[in-house]
């Protein structure tokens, strides 16, 4: 009964304005499926192609064994892969704790005032500054200012400055998504505000913040930009020191001192030369390197997810 | 919930082990780095010939030695050697008054080694009858930005040769090549045009060349010496009467400005450093070879051997080796 009344109140005009609006709607669906067609597309275009023409130099065991070489059929990416490796390393180990510190330092203990909030707006700012000037920074305060010459050490501290501002976005913004609730219940049995934060607030928001420090890290391991500046652009076929020494100490740091490469570096030095061979060497390390992104990316949202299923409120 | 706070409390542990060994460590270590590492920088154009000797070293001593060759130009290269941050300097020119007196100021001496030129060769088609010599300003005229779609014909470069089209080919803008012909040819400034055929392989620039008689081209003398039964070179006029590249002009400096000779420039303290000392002999050693491999003209075996000499006189300053170097 009600149904018929309703089916009568559509007028053939109200008809056609609904089939108008439908119209409308589907429009812009299918206009928002194009745009990611045309990234996903294209983004799957570049990687084949590169997988494809770095293929045969990807699918020999010697690519990854064999250092820089001027035959490109000799080269390979050892001191790169294993350059990136260790400047990532001391990224991670720079950036993530000092990060994470003032992040939770400017959102649970800073108070409102205009001093907080033009740190806020700095940290904001200087994750958009050019990487390059990182670099700049980089040549002046680490290799001449401190002289830590242009090692892993160096290349490891500029790239930790780079990728901070992210670290300490992304923890602010785990933390302010922990339900104020969770804090007040835990004052009110007299927690003090540390115990808080390590019991409570920390453990909650720590999917959210290793996620960003990861996705930050991935980014540090493409940057070539801020490296070229501190002399990073280099022939390099030798290993750094290896940190695990079969006498004691057992440990060696002698490998944060050392020259080194990183993969996109060597790939630039690759894209750069006029040999056609050597551009299939390029496609395949930036094959590699584009594997190595994907999979620190794709752990970052596994950690999400498995951490997210641990909390219980 | 225990466990999990077990392991994050070993984790800070071992985090705050490693910091202090960090802290603990780094002071010694940090004299001893630079003892075994050879630390090169400089000319792009060097570098080829500094990388290939590189990596034969460092095969040659099992890994013993590093050396570190980077690209930061012949000037950037200077400023670093001259701030004492290099043992050695790859230079495409000899070092210049100012960066002598940069060096002085901080009481680095050096070694001067010519080490192989650097030569191009313009060629034409062997039925060419008519461009047997060219001027540098012809060259200009033919190959600079402006002359894109404008410079056509053979006949606007020179009055009197023949009313048809010429066809170019060069190098592409990613060689070494291509940058010193247009440094030298065009001038610092200047772009070159770009309706011409590129390749970065010299094969291609030969054959396309030998195949059209109205056809011309630059690229690498070494590669020009293994073809000259199907391009032919022209000779070139800078102001002092044409010259054929040749083996001899090339040595003599006559051939100019497309022949230059590089150098690399060893620090005399860095000499008393054994693995310094045997690098800048294996370099001269070898030099004929892997001049050759990547495709430069070796200097006479004279110089090589006045080379050593000097290298073990230890003898500094900018001094010509001999004339036209």
């Amino acid at each position: 009964m009600l149904a018929a009344k309703f089916s009568d109140l559509i007028t053939p005009q109200l008809g056609h304005q609904l089939h108008q609006r439908k119209l409308l709607n589907l429009g812009f669906m299918v206009m928002g499926l194009v745009a990611i067609m045309v990234a996903l597309f294209t983004l799957a275009a570049l990687i084949i192609h590169m997988a494809m023409s770095g293929w045969p130099r990807l699918s020999t065991w010697e690519f990854f064994t064999a250092f820089a070489s001027r035959r490109p059929e000799r080269a390979g990416i050892l001191a790169a892969w294993v350059g990136s490796l260790l400047v990532i390393s001391v990224t991670a180990i720079v950036a993530v704790p000092i990060g994470v510190a003032a992040g939770i330092y400017l959102e649970e203990y800073a108070r409102k005032n205009w001093l907080s909030e033009l740190i806020e707006i700095n940290v904001t700012n200087l994750a958009g500054v050019p990487s390059i000037i990182y670099g700049l920074l980089a040549l002046g305060v680490f290799v001449y200012e401190f002289k830590f010459g242009r090692s892993v050490l160096t290349a490891g501290c500029t790239l930790a400055l780079l990728i901070l501002p992210i670290v300490i976005v992304t923890t602010r913004e785990s933390l302010r998504s922990i339900p104020q609730m969770i804090r007040e219940a835990a004052y009110a049995v007299g927690a003090t505000q540390w115990q808080v934060i390590w019991h409570h607030v920390l453990p909650y928001s720590i999917g959210g913040i290793l996620t960003g420090t990861i996705i930050g890290l991935s980014r540090a391991i493409g940057e070539t930009s801020s490296l070229i500046t501190i002399g990073a652009l280099t022939f390099i076929a030798f290993l750094p020191e290896s940190p695990f020494q079969g006498k004691p100490p057992f440990v060696s740091w002698e490998w944060l001192n050392s020259p080194f490469t990183v993969m996109p570096i060597q790939m630039f030095n690759w894209v750069s030369r006029p040999n056609p061979e050597f551009q299939v060497n390029a496609a395949a390390a930036g094959t590699v390197l584009m594997t190595m992104t994907l999979l620190m990316n794709g752990f970052a949202i596994y950690l999400r997810y498995r951490l997210r299923q641990g909390i219980k409120w | 919930m225990i466990s999990t706070k077990l392991r994050r409390r070993s984790a800070i542990l071992a985090g705050a082990v490693a910091a202090l060994a960090f802290v603990t460590n780094w002071g010694t270590q940090a004299a001893q780095s630079q003892n075994n590492t050879i630390a090169i920088d400089g000319s792009s154009t060097v570098f080829p010939i500094t990388e290939a000797v590189a990596e034969e070293f460092q095969a040659s001593k099992r890994g013993a030695v590093r050396v570190t060759v980077g690209i930061s130009g012949t000037g950037g290269g200077f400023k670093k050697f001259c701030n004492g941050e290099l043992d050695i300097s790859n230079a495409s020119r000899p070092i210049k008054e100012s960066e002598q007196q940069a060096c002085a100021a901080k009481g680095i001496e050096y070694v001067e080694l010519p080490i192989a030129y650097d030569a191009l060769t313009v060629v034409v088609n062997p039925r060419n009858t008519w461009a047997a010599s060219m001027t540098t300003a012809e060259l200009k005229a033919m190959w600079e930005g402006a002359a894109e779609g404008k410079i056509t014909k053979w006949s606007q470069i020179r009055p009197g040769w023949p009313d048809v089209k010429f066809t170019l080919f060069g190098p592409g803008a990613d060689s070494g090549t291509f940058d010193y012909f247009n440094e030298v040819i065009l001038g610092k400034d200047n772009k070159s045009r770009t309706d011409y055929t590129p390749s970065e392989d010299d094969n291609v620039l030969v054959q396309g060349v030998s195949r059209d008689q109205n056809a011309l081209g630059y690229f690498g003398f070494a590669y020009y010496d293994l073809n000259k039964s199907r391009v032919k070179a022209v000779a070139i006029d800078s102001g002092k009467g044409a010259v054929m590249p040749a083996v001899a002009t090339v040595n003599d400096g006559t051939y100019k400005p497309l022949s230059r000779p590089i150098y690399i420039y060893v620090k005399k303290s860095a000499l008393d450093r054994a693995e310094v000392r045997e690098f800048s002999e294996f370099y001269l050693k070898n030099a004929t070879r892997l001049v050759r491999e990547v495709d430069y003209v070796p200097l006479p075996d004279a110089d090589y051997r006045a080379a050593t000499q000097r290298l073990s006189q230890r003898e500094v300053g900018r001094k010509p080796l001999r004339a036209g170097l």
